[in-house]
């Protein structure tokens, strides 16, 4: 459903991908932890087909319509409300008005949203825009999802909830690559766990029943850092 | 083709929605256009030089600099929370996107010259009612190149430093001969010459129409592709 096959992008003498490769199957989650500046923004980007890589490939099945991605970014325009954002980005990946409608006002009361729907996104604060950015993203229900610290500027129990529909998702099938520097917040939903450090996977392996203990003290060993 | 430009009229219909929910530039355009408009209106010496003589170049010369303003925006707009690199991920075809970008400048840029436009005639009091079809056609196959042009190079720019500064330096050498033409067949036609005079000109608008939309549609997937 996913695969990337020797991916190396390098800026400048930075490496910030080195001969990465993998491969994920419907209803698995990769979690990629790694420090800043390890490259797991990188890998994203090309995953989501917006930097191409120097060498290597990456493969989703269903293309560019398939991807649900979550970046640092959030692509909403300040001056149109929830709703309007919603519309115009679920428009661009072929959804149909009624689906559009009936997918934003389930995504909008799971995200504790549905009062704003008509606010300008300039108008919410960061925990509230960072809520929006997600339906944006799962908008067109997309197979394949690529999570950049997904959870950054959300309160407890939007982070809960968010963990909930992510699930769900997997669940239902889907895939998702979640990159965060954090273990507390990819491993609840990780199948497959992945350190990343100085551009290459320094350890790839299915999470197999290791508890966050079990995965701090491997990553401390692989990166090198503390504070995971 | 059909899907395309549905998408396209998605992208147009955003931007007109931001540019009516803040007003920026087509008010900037249009206060411009009026400003030039009346300090030429009041600069110039009616008996030294006739104003039917002056007033095509005024008017060309407003509208092209007016539109500079409209191209800018264009995708300045997708740089707030870098929804251009939304834009690029997603299914929208590089295609759609240039013609939205497209359809949404010609129209701030009509809606711009529809203002300026009654100001001409107010200011230098120029007879246009009598060719007011044909001169409305010329404003038109004029717009349709220069704004095609325009929008390659606004999203050309928009990522470098200066590019309020570098767009006008890029597409004014492209303008020259749509604008030259523009104001030959505008003051024939506001001297009354017949219409048959002005038509090699407008074929020639025409076919710079074609040839700069065409090639900016082929361009502008190398302007904003990584």
């Amino acid at each position: 459903m996913l695969s990337a096959e020797g991916l190396t992008h390098a800026f400048g003498p930075v490496r910030a991908l080195d001969g990465i490769s993998f491969r994920l199957e419907a209803g698995h989650t990769l979690a990629v932890f790694g420090p800043n500046g390890a490259g797991k923004t990188t890998l994203l980007r090309v995953l989501a087909g917006q930097l191409r890589p120097q060498r290597g490939r990456a493969e989703v099945r269903g293309g560019r319509a398939a991807i649900g991605w979550i970046s640092h970014q959030s692509f909403l325009y300040g001056h149109l409300t929830v709703i309007e954002n919603l519309r115009f980005w679920a428009s661009l990946y072929g959804v149909k008005r009624e689906a559009r409608d009936r997918r934003a006002a389930e995504l909008l009361t799971r995200l504790g949203l549905a009062e704003r729907a008509d606010q300008p996104v300039a108008a919410l604060s960061r925990g509230l825009a960072q809520r929006a950015t997600v339906a944006r993203a799962l908008m067109h229900d997309p197979a394949v999802l690529l999570l950049d610290e997904p959870f950054t500027g959300l309160d407890l129990a939007a982070a809960a909830e968010l963990r909930r529909l992510l699930g769900e998702l997997v669940g239902g099938g889907r895939v998702a690559v979640i990159a965060t520097h954090n273990v507390d917040e990819g491993l609840e939903l990780a199948t497959d766990i992945a350190f990343q450090h100085r551009g290459r996977f320094v350890q790839l392996a299915p999470r197999a029943g290791r508890d966050r203990t079990q995965v701090a003290d491997a990553y401390r060993k692989a990166v090198g850092v503390s504070g995971a | 083709m059909l899907e395309r430009l549905k998408l396209a009229w998605v992208v147009a219909r955003k931007d007109l929605l931001l540019e009516f929910r803040t007003r920026t530039a087509i008010l900037s355009a249009v206060v411009f256009t009026a400003l030039v408009l009346t300090v030429f209106n009041f600069g110039r010496d009616p008996t030294a030089v006739p104003t039917i003589d002056l007033a095509p170049s005024i008017l060309w010369v407003t509208f092209t600099f007016a539109a500079m303003l409209a191209l800018n925006r264009a995708f300045a707009l997708e740089l707030e929370n870098h929804a251009l690199e939304g834009l690029l991920v997603s299914p929208l075809s590089r295609t759609s996107l240039y013609w939205g970008k497209l359809i949404a400048n010609l129209l701030f840029v009509t809606i711009v010259e529809a203002v300026g436009l009654p100001l001409f005639v107010l200011f230098f009091d120029v007879p246009v009612w009598h060719v007011l079809l044909p001169l409305v056609g010329v404003i038109a196959l004029a717009t349709v190149g220069f704004v095609a042009v325009g929008t390659l190079f606004s999203a050309m720019v928009i990522r470098t430093r200066f590019a309020e500064l570098m767009l006008p330096v890029l597409v004014l050498p492209f303008l020259i001969l749509p604008v030259a033409w523009a104001v030959q067949v505008t003051a024939r036609l506001l001297a009354g010459r017949p219409l048959a005079e002005v038509a090699w000109w407008l074929r020639l608008l025409g076919a710079y129409d074609i040839v700069f939309v065409t090639l900016s549609t082929l361009l502008f997937p190398h302007t904003v592709d990584e």
